[in-house]
């Protein structure tokens, strides 16, 4: 498809200066915020928040309400739509790489080879064999996956027996469940992902990438998984109970020559994603019919986060070199 | 290249005076800012925001070479230090004492976004003028240490005679007979002897006396060797190629070291690479000068290399 026939809705996006590396996005409300390297909570109306001030946000999380922000600071801080911040964890001396958000309120994060969770009752620890690469809740019940070097531990936080170990040679970094909690899938050191069948543990192996893969996201209803890493995004189809074993994965929206899938958002009720790429592009592609819709224009930076509002209409991206937008239809 | 941030690995026996070395290059008005990667908190007698404890994890890849190890940490943390570009000018990693230099240096060429936005400026290693001599007995981390050094600061050297001290620099050249060697009393030498190298500039193998390698004046280490080949006449680069992509699969788990800057047929530009293990990487540096000779020149330090097939490989580069 030539660039000439894709429709651009690039007018119906504001654009916001947020002047650091966004590290995520997300909506608290109707508000879009983008979470930084230097360590603020920009929101698009302008207001700046420092919830890690001298500091850099390592990663973040956000559930429509709230905006939870870890750092190299030690810090686990959430910021509510006001502006208001809570420090909720604080280890002098030590980066906090990750952060997760669970049921109720619960609230994860890790450091070295310990992972933390936070809940109204109190709070558990959690030592794996190795560092901690990344943390997901189970889409249902109390069980947080904790990915790391050789597999991942799924541990029951409320339980005092032993995590269960799934295990695979290498090094696992970011790890995500199926939304029906059937799988669960991490992106390697390695160009690759791989996944476990739950039910039995067999194993699903994604390979193929150039690059390493730093982004994937189910589709709402849990039958596609869309990742990053390469010239085109790549879906790995999960509509049946064996998942991508033994299939091809699907490819849509390519990228433009020298440049690459860096982040991938899938819309939250239809059948469409959120594609960025490393040369700042942003695109919306329907997956029945690859039919693209262009958001942001390969104006340099590199793609980093990308969020949809709960409501389908609003969407957020933001780039490595601080450019933001968020896109109303 | 040029806007990559430079990283220097300052590494060690323990005791050389590593870290004194680290405090000297944070304390001097150089008017820089370093993120430093260390692996213990505390030694440092410096105020910076942008220190960062390190675990040295090292991990194999998963590629079925069991040299191709890395070090997952300095993945992690080079990742998190690029969210807060432009707030330093330069990484310096500290190793321990008993680390073997290899994993990080891997780790610049393995991860495609630390080796896309970082560079490895220069391996710096400091060594005891005094205990040397023991460790490479009893150590097999000291001498690997020295075979990576770019540049090799001989600490302690009033703590030895002036014939002695002039052993140990022929121990160390026999192991790595390229790197800068500084003499130094308590790792006192000037900063730009150590940061801003742009040892992939490698600009000094050229400068390298080719002879040097055979002249029978100094020790041959028996464990380590190296070796330097040279020739004026342009290499076919497709030959080349081939060349060094099977000596880096066939000899790579014995290569620690392997730097060169190539002339190649028909190319203006001089094309400069390195390599440890099995990883090899190049790229076009900058036009050759008119006032500069055109000569291709690579250097492989290692153990068990085979001196003759490598000489006959590169020979065979030669465009026909």
């Amino acid at each position: 498809m030539s660039e000439t026939e894709v429709r651009s809705v690039a007018e119906l996006v504001t654009p916001c200066e947020a002047g650091a590396h966004i590290v995520a996005c997300g909506f608290l409300g109707d508000e879009a915020v983008f979470a930084t390297g230097e360590g603020e909570i920009v929101f698009l109306n302008g207001k700046r928040v420092a919830a890690h001030p001298g500091a850099g946000i390592l990663e973040a999380v956000c559930d429509g309400e709230k905006i939870i922000t870890c750092g190299d600071d030690g810090r686990v801080v959430a910021a509510n739509a006001e502006g208001a911040v809570e420090t909720l964890a604080e280890i002098k001396n030590k980066w906090l790489d990750h952060v997760a958000l669970g049921p109720d309120g619960a609230i994860a994060w890790s450091t070295g080879k310990t992972a933390y969770v936070k809940t109204k009752k109190g709070e558990k620890t959690l030592e794996v064999p190795s560092t901690v690469g990344g943390l997901a809740f189970a889409p249902k019940g109390f069980r947080l996956a904790v990915a790391h070097y050789n597999g991942v531990s799924l541990w029951f936080p409320n339980s005092d027996t032993k995590p269960d170990l799934l295990e695979w040679k290498g090094s696992h970094l970011g790890v995500s469940w199926s939304p029906d909690g059937k799988f669960l899938i991490t992106t390697m050191q390695e160009p690759a992902l791989h996944g476990w069948r739950l039910a039995d543990n067999k194993h699903m192996r994604m390979s193929g990438y150039p690059t390493r893969v730093r982004s994937m996201s189910f589709s709402h209803d849990g039958k596609l998984l869309a990742t990053s890493g390469a010239e085109s995004v790549i879906l790995w189809p999960f509509g049946t109970k064996d998942g991508p074993m033994g299939k091809d994965p699907g490819m849509l929206a390519p990228a433009r020559e020298g440049s690459r899938v860096s982040c991938v958002a899938c819309h939250p009720d239809k059948e469409a994603v959120a594609v960025g790429y490393t040369d700042g592009m942003v695109m919306m592609v329907r997956i029945s019919d690859a039919a693209e819709i262009l958001i942001r224009g390969p104006e340099g930076g590199e793609v980093t986060a990308l969020a949809w509002h709960a409501n389908g209409v609003s969407l957020a991206y933001g780039t490595d070199e601080g450019k933001s937008g968020v896109l109303n239809l | 290249m040029s806007d990559k941030i430079p990283v220097t690995v300052l590494t060690g026996y323990l005791g050389a005076g590593k870290t004194t070395l680290l405090n000297r290059i944070l304390s001097e008005p150089h008017g820089k800012k370093y993120a430093v990667i260390v692996n213990e908190f505390g030694e440092i007698g410096i105020d910076n925001d942008l220190i960062v404890g390190a675990d040295e994890e090292v991990f194999e890849m998963n590629n079925g070479c069991v040299c191709c190890t890395v070090r997952g940490d300095l993945i992690r943390i080079i990742d998190g230090l690029l969210k807060r570009k432009g707030k330093f000018d330069g990484i310096l990693v500290e190793t321990t004492g008993l680390a073997d230099p290899a994993p990080v240096a891997q780790t610049f060429f393995v991860d495609e976004t630390v080796s896309g936005k970082t560079s490895l400026d220069a391996v710096v290693t400091v060594v005891d003028a005094k205990w040397l001599k023991d460790r490479l007995k009893d150590a097999p981390e000291a001498k690997n240490q020295i075979a990576f050094a770019d540049v090799l600061v001989l600490n302690k050297s009033d703590l030895v005679t002036a014939d002695e001290l002039k052993d140990v620099e022929l121990r160390i050249r026999a192991i790595n007979p390229f790197a800068k060697i500084h003499r130094t009393t308590r790792s006192d030498l000037p900063l730009e002897a150590v940061l801003s190298q742009g040892a992939f500039d490698l600009d000094r193998i050229l400068a390298i006396e080719p002879h040097f390698l055979e002249g029978g004046h100094h020790h041959h280490d028996e464990d380590v060797q190296s070796f330097s080949f040279s020739n004026d006449k342009p290499l076919d680069p497709k030959t080349f190629f081939a060349w060094i992509d099977n000596v880096s699969q066939i000899q790579g788990p014995n290569i620690l070291r392997a730097k060169g800057i190539m002339s190649f047929k028909d190319d203006p530009q001089r094309y400069v690479m390195q390599g440890v293990h099995m990883m090899f990487e190049g790229d076009h540096q900058r036009d050759w000068r008119a006032d500069e000779k055109r000569e291709s020149r690579i250097v492989f330090i290692g153990r068990d290399l085979n001196e003759k097939a490598l000489q006959e490989g590169f020979e065979a580069c030669i465009a026909k």
